[in-house]
């Protein structure tokens, strides 16, 4: 049987880790190498490293430091922050990622899916997917892009579909609203897209505690990101896999 | 002396696998010259990607040199795709054929639960297997072989469906997992496979 995955995620900001609250106000949370190594200690399944730099000397950090993480991990690492073009998801293959995430650009020009996944399959082909509930009281959530700044018409639910329909193989859904909070994920947010792609989904947003991973699971998502409560050492990987396993979830011990 | 080679597929995740050999003891290169394949005391098929895609990227001296190895127990791993790539053709790319090493067609894994499958899942390792062992390994797939081939030694996983999810004979060894990202357990059987060859060749 398939274990559900445990991810943490790095942001990573001119090759430091950050973490903030609804993508503002990031604080330095660590050494990404440092937090990489221990993480893969504890049990991580997965980690996930997202450039959030804003600058191309960022970027050149960015690529320097998947390869150092990469020297050191024995799992499997999606990166993703900036990726524009096929050559962009090239050079981070190639520096020692396995999956690459793309946000933006892929609302911008949706093709940009077919063009990874066709070179590089729906396995290596990440959608990162902010997404926000609608305001003043209307149903749904719509797409946010260029890390929360920009709110767009598009629903998010259809942009998944279309997503999957493109060649993405796992869909990085993230709760704008939940971001950082800590007050768990956007359950009715992750139902929705479940139920509308096959792909996998990494429910990410919100986290503070095991019951919260459980549920996101419960709701149709296949792994749990979580950054913010590692960052801060309050919590180890392998004591929310122990409980999550206590609470009847098959998880990789 | 080792010679460890790489195959550039063009579409794998091939830093994730050098890096994984190296950490395994190894010095991995990265070389698709039929004339080394065919005589290096190891050699790795690494794939992400699609069967047709991969498929054509492997030209006449390239199958011959992999085939001759194979055949006369020459260290050999595929990962992934490049597992599926011994058999003799995939439905994931009808008309496409494989290097026929290993007696099978790949399947489709069924519908009901996510596509592709990804993530941690259980490798039973039959009796008589001598690099392989029961575990927990990454996978990221949506074919398999789901019938074991004769001759060679399995081991499967279930995934709505039992499939074969990793076989050896000899030196020889393919895995649909991907063991270069299966931590400890993954390290272990790459560590197995290199001492495997080295004492073979």
């Amino acid at each position: 049987m398939l274990s559900s995955r445990l991810i943490p995620c790095l942001d990573v900001r001119d090759g430091a880790v950050v973490k903030g609250v609804r993508f503002a106000d990031l604080r330095e949370a660590g050494d990404p190498v440092r937090l990489a190594a221990a993480y893969q200690e504890q049990g991580a399944d997965e980690l996930v490293l997202l450039d959030v730099s804003a600058t191309p000397e960022g970027r050149g950090h960015a690529l320097a430091l998947v390869r150092r993480v990469r020297a050191e991990l024995s799992l499997p690492l999606t990166v993703g922050g900036g990726v524009r073009s096929v050559e962009d998801a090239e050079a981070l293959l190639a520096a020692g990622a396995d999956k690459v995430a793309v946000n933006t650009a892929a609302v911008r020009r949706p093709e940009l899916l077919e063009e990874i996944s066709g070179r590089f399959g729906a396995q290596c082909t990440v959608l990162a997917l902010d997404a926000a509930r609608r305001e003043g009281g209307a149903r749904g959530w719509q797409v946010v892009v260029r890390s929360g700044r920009d709110r767009e018409t598009l629903d998010a639910v259809a942009w998944a579909r279309e997503a999957q329909r493109r060649g993405a193989g796992e869909i990085l859904l993230t709760s704008w609203d939940r971001d950082g909070t800590r007050r768990g994920y956007d359950l009715p947010l992750l139902r929705a897209v479940a139920s509308a792609v096959t792909v996998p989904i990494i429910a990410s947003g919100g986290a503070d505690r095991a019951e919260h991973l459980a549920e996101a699971l419960e709701a149709g998502a296949s792994a749990v990101l979580a950054a913010s409560i590692l960052h801060d050492g309050d919590v180890a990987v392998s004591d929310l896999k122990r409980e999550l396993a206590e609470r009847g979830v098959e998880v990789r011990l | 002396m080792s010679e460890i080679l790489v195959v550039p597929t063009g579409t794998a995740n091939t830093a994730s696998v050098l890096a994984a050999l190296r950490r395994a003891g190894g010095e991995p290169q990265l070389c698709g010259e039929p004339h080394r394949v065919a005589r290096a005391s190891h050699v790795v098929l690494p794939g992400v990607g699609s069967f047709g895609a991969a498929s054509s990227r492997l030209d006449r001296h390239l199958r011959n040199a992999l085939r001759r190895r194979i055949e006369e127990d020459r260290a050999t791993l595929g990962i992934c795709l490049g597992m599926q790539l011994l058999c003799l053709s995939s439905e994931e790319t009808p008309g496409a054929r494989g290097l026929a090493v290993v007696p099978g067609v790949v399947r489709r894994l069924p519908d009901g639960r996510p596509l592709p499958q990804i993530g941690w899942n259980r490798v039973e390792a039959a009796e008589g297997c001598e690099l392989l062992e029961s575990g927990e390994a990454y996978f990221a797939n949506g074919y398999a072989l789901q019938s074991p081939p004769r001759h060679w030694n399995v081991a499967s996983t279930d995934y709505g469906v039992p499939f074969v999810s990793a076989l050896e004979l000899g030196a020889v060894l393919a895995c649909q997992f991907h063991p270069e990202l299966s931590g400890s357990f993954g390290q272990a059987l790459l560590q197995r496979w290199i001492r495997k060859g080295a004492i073979s060749c």
